[in-house]
């Protein structure tokens, strides 16, 4: 009671209860998945009953492990594929778009702008079942499938490239590229050699988290797939939670979590580097993890 | 500096990309809600022009969604997870997006990367951890039972909407503390300080400088998690199962991937679209609001 009083007495003083509640936030947040992620290392076909470390839902048990069951095994490659595509398609399409929309003055310019919002804000499962209708009654010649998967991919990808990029092309401004025009510089040059490695952070952080995204996505992923051979990892720890699990879902989804959280440190690595020397101007790492928070 | 041809044509390949795969798509669940089945194949079948439009499933749900009938169930159910979702999240990340934003100084790098975390951990993983961890020989079943609190592994994954509700703030809000953190963190110190000189004290401070500061960040933060729990049916889908706790996601879903009624689920996506456009448009309106400010700065 005291305590509180304190506190309310002096709120810039150190307010223990909402250290308490803080912690047990960011723990309740996490352990769970720390819990799951040690029982991938479990020795017996338990996911709930620890007997000891093994490696075995990794590499060596015969059938069931990721490496030796080929659903786990594909379902791991199918995830890979549909991310790669992505970055490959999405970010170039993000970066021409949010150039697009932040320098575009004129008729068509405000609709656009509006269009590109939608797809962050509009539930999956509504453009889970267009995309799947639009597949299946008028762009019939996509089949359901890998393709229609890279494509719905892309297209709730494109609006988190541009919502990046445009951030940080109002942080530079148009200053530099004055500079190198009245120094002589062509429109072409100005944009290649000014522009672009300007915007390279943003280009990176954006295909990092485009990666992320897409390798994390399961409602578009399910939609649009053609069961078999389009499982993706979220699918297949969907499909079996809800039957009788082995750890070696535990095991794939480790490895998940790994090239995720790997993904997006070496985004955001490169992001401090090509940011270096701003680093002064103020901003710090809170800054450039604006960048990181959509 | 730059031909004035320049821009528009950046935004060219983008812009027909979403017009093609997201507005046009739009139109297809439109087609196949106002169309027909056949009757042989049982497919559906899409009427694209308006004057032609079979208005029969439409107001079928629609009927069904009245007071008494089995989507008005759903549907109140739906609500009620969401809101007491909304609430829940709000109670726990209020408090922690303010201790951040104000008090931690020295962990406070360390406390964003520990809040950004779940965003880059897959959510089915981490309902799948919370399946194993409820599981009746998980974790908690047995340390409740250790604690003799229960005598029985107790049934949380059969059906429970405790359950669901707590699945529901679970997996989402993390995306309720970032943007609350973002408005309490720009909250400049010097008006709480005025307040306080002024008289105030710390509780009316709080009450009438902090939080109505405060409110663009909730609201934005409710409506950022709200958008996607309407339209969520894997959550309740993965801990519980039940058609007891079924939301209209998984009425959706049900209706394309177990009956095979695509029209119902075509119409009951539209009727779920207008109702959430009010909450995109307050959403949107606020981004470009924002956006607007950042290009005036």
């Amino acid at each position: 009671m005291t305590r509180i009083r304190g506190w309310l007495a002096n709120p810039w003083g150190r307010p223990r209860f909402l250290v308490l509640i803080t912690w047990g936030y960011i723990a309740w947040s996490i352990v769970p998945v720390l819990i799951a992620i040690q029982f991938a290392f479990n020795s017996s076909r338990s996911r709930t009953i620890w007997s000891g470390f093994s490696m075995r839902w990794f590499t060596w048990d015969p059938s069931d492990s990721v490496k030796n069951d080929p659903d786990l095994r594909h379902a791991l490659g199918q995830s890979f594929k549909l991310a790669g595509a992505d970055v490959l398609i999405a970010v170039p399409i993000g970066v021409l778009l949010a150039l697009g929309l932040a320098r575009w003055r004129g008729r068509g310019a405000g609709t656009s702008n509006f269009i590109m919002l939608f797809p962050l804000v509009t539930p999956e499962i509504v453009m889970g079942v267009s995309l799947l209708l639009v597949f299946t009654h008028i762009f019939t010649f996509i089949h359901t499938g890998t393709f229609a998967q890279v494509l719905g991919h892309i297209t709730f990808s494109i609006s988190y490239v541009v919502v990046i990029v445009r951030g940080r092309l109002f942080s530079i401004g148009r200053q530099y590229e004055e500079a190198a025009a009245d120094l002589g510089a062509s429109p072409a040059v100005a944009l290649y050699r000014v522009l672009l490695p300007l915007l390279t952070p943003a280009i990176v952080a954006g295909a990092a988290i485009t990666f992320a995204i897409s390798i994390d996505d399961f409602v578009i992923s399910q939609w649009l797939s053609s069961g078999g051979g389009t499982v993706t990892v979220p699918m297949l720890i969907y499909d079996a939670t809800r039957a009788a699990p082995l750890p070696s879902i535990n095991a794939i989804a480790t490895i998940m979590v790994l090239v995720t959280l790997l993904t997006v440190l070496v985004g955001f690595l490169a992001y401090r580097y090509f940011t270096r020397g701003e680093r002064a101007a103020g901003g710090g790492m809170v800054g450039d993890m604006a960048a990181f928070d959509i | 500096m730059y031909p004035r041809w320049l821009w528009p044509s950046f935004a060219l390949p983008g812009v027909l990309w979403l017009i093609i795969l997201f507005v046009v798509p739009f139109y297809a669940v439109i087609g196949v809600a106002f169309g027909t089945i056949d009757p042989i194949l049982l497919s559906a079948v899409p009427i694209w022009n308006p004057v032609e439009w079979n208005v029969g499933w439409v107001s079928e749900v629609l009927s069904r969604l009245e007071p008494g009938g089995d989507f008005w169930t759903v549907f109140v159910r739906t609500c009620e997870y969401v809101f007491a979702s909304l609430g829940l999240s709000i109670l726990i990340g209020y408090p922690v997006a303010y201790y951040i934003a104000r008090h931690a100084s020295r962990t406070k790098s360390l406390l964003l990367i520990l809040l950004i975390m779940p965003f880059w951990i897959s959510y089915l993983m981490r309902m799948f951890a919370w399946v194993n961890l409820l599981a009746p020989d998980g974790y908690v079943n047995r340390f409740l039972q250790f604690a003799h609190v229960i005598d029985q592994p107790y049934g949380f994954l059969d059906g429970k909407s405790s359950t669901v509700i707590f699945a529901l703030v679970y997996g989402y809000i993390p995306y309720l503390i970032l943007p609350l953190y973002a408005s309490l963190d720009r909250i400049d110190k010097s008006q709480l300080e005025a307040a306080r000189d002024l008289g105030a004290s710390p509780l009316q401070a709080f009450l009438r400088v902090t939080l109505p500061l405060s409110k663009t960040g909730i609201l934005g933060g409710c409506v950022l998690i709200a958008l996607p729990m309407f339209g969520d049916y894997y959550t309740p889908n993965l801990v519980s199962g039940a058609p007891t706790t079924s939301m209209l996601g998984n009425q959706i879903d049900l209706y394309f991937h177990s009956t095979s009624q695509p029209t119902i689920g075509a119409a009951l996506t539209i009727l779920l679209s207008i109702f959430l456009v009010v909450l995109m448009g307050y959403y949107m309106i606020t981004v470009a609001r924002a956006t607007r400010d950042l290009e005036s700065v």
